[in-house]
C-alpha cells in the first residue's frame, strides 16, 4: 500500500498534487455543488423569509389587488408599492410572501413523496434481492405494472373524487408511484453484490443478514440511491404541479402550482400580469434545474466513466 | 440466441393485462370509497347548474338502477369491468345526454395527431444532438451550443407552454394563444385550414419538444461514447471510409437501438406532459377534455378519459416491448 502511494507521488509533479486531490473527491463536482446551492437557497428562503417578511400576506384579501412589482406598471398604469415588492395577485395575495411559503411547500411535497418511495424501495428491493423466488417474482411484476401506468391519470381519478386537503396526503399519494425505480435499482445491485467477495466473506464470518444489508451493501448503494431519490423528487414535484394546474390538490395551501393555476384561471396572461404566473414559474425552473444538476452530479459519483468523458 | 422468446411475449402480455386490470380496479375502488355516492353528487351538480331538479329521488333511483348500484359489490365490480372494457362509460354530465365515449372519440384524433407530430421530432432532435455531442468531428461552436439547450430538460412542458404563450402569442403576437385552428373555421382539406392548423400547432409542439429531447440527447451521447471504443469503428477509420459514412452506418445505427426502449420509459411522462399542454392551449384533445371535466366535476368523463389514456399508454408500451427484440436481436431477454 505504502509503496503504491509512493509510486504515484513520484509520477505526478508535486505542484499539481493539490489540485488533483481536490478533484479526486467525486462528491465535490461542479454540477453537484451548483445544484445543491440552487435547491438549498430555495429551502433557505423558506427558513429565513418568514423572519423578514409578513407571510400572512400570502392569503386572500390581505393586500391591494393586481399590483405590479416595484419598477413596473400594470395595465391600469398603477406603479409598484414598496410594501409589496414583487406585486400582488387579483385576490390580494402578496407575491413575495406567496413564494416564500409556496416554494418550500412545493419542494417538500417532492422530498416527502420521494422519501416514502425510497423507504418502500429499500424494503422491497432488499427483500426481492435476498428472498428471491415467489417474493421476487411478485415484487418485480408489481414494479413493472406500476411503471407502465401513467401516474398522473390515476392521481386525477383519485383526487377528483376524494378531495385532498393536506400536502402530506398529496405526498403519500405521489409516493405510490415513486417506489418502483429504487426497488429495481436496489434489487439489481443486491443480486450482483451478493456474489461479490466481501459479502461472501461477511456471510462466512457469521455477520447477521441485516448488518450485511446495511453495513456492507448500503454504503456502496448510496450514490445510486441518492440519484434515484432526486429523480423521484423531480417526478413528484412535476406530478404535483400538474395536478395543481388542473385544479386538484389542496385548495387553500399556497404552493407554486396553485398560484400558477390561479393565474391561468383568472387570465393572468391576457391581463399582462406576468409576475403572477411568471415568478412561481421562475422559482420552479430554478428547482428543476437544480435537481437536474444534482442528478447529473450524482451520476458522475456513481459512474466514474462519465467523469473521464466530461474531462476530455 | 435471444430474440423474441415465448417466455418474453407471455410476460409482456401478462404485464399489459395486469396493468389494465389494476387500473380498472383502482378506478372502481376510488368511486366506491368516495364520500357520498357519485349519483347523488351528479344530481346535486345538475341541480346547482340548472336550478331545481324535479323528481330528484326518482332520478337518483333511476340512475342507481342504470349503473347497477343496487347490486352487491362483486356484481357491480364485474359490470364495471365489462363496461370499461367495452368503452361504455355512461353519459357525460356537462354535455348530457352525450355519451362519454363519443366525447373521447371526438377528442382522441387531435391528441394522437399532436403526439404523432411531437414524438418523431423529439426522437430526431434528441438523437441528432446526442450523436453530434459525442462525435469527434463536430465543430466546436456546435458542441458548445448543444449543452446550453439542455437547460430546458426536465422542466415541465406546461411551464414552457406558459412562457411561450406569453412571449410569442401574447406579447409578440406571432402565434395564436389557444385552440387547434382559427375561430369559425370548419375542418377541411383546404390550404387555408391546414396552414391555420399548423400555425396553431407550433407552440404546443414546441413546448413539448423543447423539454423532452434532452432525455434522448443524454442517452444517445452515452451510447455513442460506448460504440466509439468498438473495434469495428477503428477498422472503419483504418479503411479510410468517409467520416459521415462511419458516423451514420457504423456508430449511429448501433447506438440508436437501445434508444427505442427509452421510448417505453419516457412515454408516461410524455403523455402526462401532453395532457397539461393541451389543457393550457385549449387544444381540442384529451387534455382539454380532462381539464373541463375536472372543472365541472364530471366524474363519468374523468373516469372514462383516464381509462382510455391508461389503456393507450399500456398498449403503446406493449407494442414497443414486442418490437424491440425484433429490431435488436443482440439483446438476450432471458435475464430480463
Amino acid at each position: 500500500m505504502g509503496a503504491a502511494t509512493g509510486q504515484t507521488a513520484s509520477l505526478t509533479a508535486p505542484r499539481k498534487m493539490g489540485r488533483l486531490n481536490r478533484f479526486d473527491n467525486p462528491w465535490l463536482n461542479i454540477k453537484l455543488v451548483v445544484g445543491v446551492i440552487m435547491v438549498g437557497s430555495i429551502l433557505l428562503m423558506g427558513v429565513i423569509g418568514p423572519m423578514l417578511v409578513d407571510v400572512d400576506l400570502a392569503y386572500v384579501g390581505r393586500s391591494p389587488l393586481n399590483l405590479p412589482p416595484v419598477g413596473f406598471e400594470n395595465m391600469r398604469g398603477e406603479g409598484g408599492d414598496p410594501t409589496h415588492p414583487l406585486g400582488t395577485d387579483n385576490s390580494g395575495r402578496d407575491m413575495l410572501s406567496l413564494i416564500i411559503i409556496g416554494a418550500p411547500n412545493s419542494l417538500l411535497v417532492g422530498f416527502v413523496a420521494a422519501g416514502f418511495g425510497m423507504l418502500g424501495g429499500i424494503i422491497l428491493g432488499f427483500s426481492s434481492g435476498f428472498l428471491g423466488g415467489m417474493a421476487d417474482d411478485i415484487i418485480r411484476l408489481s414494479a413493472d405494472i406500476t411503471i407502465t401506468i401513467p401516474s398522473l391519470l390515476v392521481l386525477i381519478v383519485i383526487q377528483s373524487l376524494i378531495p385532498v386537503q393536506s400536502l402530506l396526503v398529496m405526498a403519500v399519494l405521489l409516493s405510490l408511484f415513486a417506489w418502483p425505480q429504487p426497488t429495481r435499482l436496489i434489487r439489481a445491485q443486491v443480486m450482483s453484490m451478493r456474489e461479490s467477495g466481501y459479502v461472501k466473506m461477511a456471510q462466512l464470518s457469521g455477520v447477521p443478514t441485516s448488518s450485511i444489508m446495511f453495513r456492507e451493501m448500503m454504503p456502496n448503494l448510496l450514490p445510486y440511491l441518492a440519484a434515484s431519490f432526486i429523480g423521484n423528487t423531480t417526478g413528484s414535484i412535476l406530478a404535483a404541479v400538474g395536478l395543481e394546474i388542473l385544479g386538484l390538490g389542496p385548495q387553500r395551501l399556497p404552493t407554486l402550482g396553485r398560484t400558477i393555476q390561479n393565474a391561468i384561471d383568472n387570465s393572468g396572461i391576457l391581463r399582462d400580469m406576468w409576475w403572477w404566473w411568471g415568478l412561481p414559474t421562475v422559482i420552479l425552473i430554478v428547482i428543476f434545474i437544480g435537481l437536474l444538476l444534482i442528478n447529473l452530479g450524482l451520476d458522475e459519483v456513481a459512474n466514474p466513466r462519465l467523469r473521464k468523458a466530461t474531462r476530455q | 440466441m435471444g430474440g423474441l422468446t415465448l417466455n418474453y411475449i407471455i410476460r409482456r402480455v401478462l404485464i399489459f393485462l395486469l396493468t389494465v386490470w389494476v387500473s380498472i380496479t383502482i378506478i372502481f375502488m376510488v368511486a366506491r370509497l368516495a364520500p357520498g355516492d357519485p349519483i347523488s353528487a351528479m344530481v346535486a351538480q345538475a341541480s346547482a347548474s340548472m336550478g331545481v331538479v324535479e323528481n330528484q329521488d326518482a332520478i337518483i333511483e333511476g340512475w342507481k338502477e342504470y349503473f347497477g348500484l343496487n347490486d352487491p359489490i362483486p356484481i357491480q365490480y364485474v359490470k364495471f369491468l365489462g363496461n370499461l372494457l367495452t368503452f361504455d362509460f355512461g353519459p357525460s354530465l356537462i354535455a348530457f345526454p352525450a355519451r362519454v365515449s363519443d366525447l373521447i372519440a371526438r377528442a382522441l384524433p387531435w391528441s394522437i395527431g399532436l403526439g404523432l407530430v411531437t414524438l418523431p421530432l423529439i426522437f430526431f432532435i434528441g438523437n441528432l444532438f446526442g450523436a453530434l455531442l459525442a462525435w469527434r468531428r463536430t465543430p466546436g461552436p456546435l458542441k458548445a451550443f448543444i449543452p446550453m439547450t439542455m437547460i430546458f430538460t426536465s422542466l415541465p412542458s406546461v411551464l414552457a407552454g406558459l412562457v411561450f404563450i406569453f412571449v410569442f402569442a401574447f406579447r409578440m403576437k406571432l402565434f395564436p394563444i389557444s385552440g387547434p385552428f382559427g375561430r369559425g373555421m370548419q375542418p377541411s382539406f383546404t390550404i387555408e385550414f391546414i396552414s391555420s392548423l399548423i400555425h396553431h400547432g407550433i407552440l404546443p409542439v414546441a413546448s413539448l419538444v423543447i423539454v423532452s429531447f434532452g432525455f434522448w440527447t443524454l442517452g444517445m451521447r452515452g451510447m455513442m461514447v460506448t460504440t466509439e471504443g468498438e473495434d469495428y469503428m477503428t477498422l472503419a477509420d483504418a479503411k479510410g471510409l468517409p467520416p459521415f459514412y462511419v458516423l451514420y452506418r457504423y456508430q449511429v445505427r448501433n447506438a440508436i437501438l437501445p434508444q427505442v426502449t427509452a421510448l417505453a420509459i419516457a412515454l408516461r411522462t410524455l403523455v402526462a406532459g401532453q395532457i397539461l399542454v393541451e389543457a393550457i392551449f385549449s387544444y381540442r384533445g384529451i387534455g382539454t377534455l380532462i381539464y373541463t371535466s375536472i372543472r365541472n366535476q364530471d366524474y363519468n368523463t374523468i373516469q372514462g378519459t383516464s381509462f382510455v389514456v391508461i389503456l393507450f399508454t399500456a398498449v403503446s408500451v406493449l407494442i414497443i416491448d414486442l418490437i424491440y427484440p425484433l429490431i435488436d436481436p443482440r439483446i438476450s431477454l432471458e435475464g430480463n
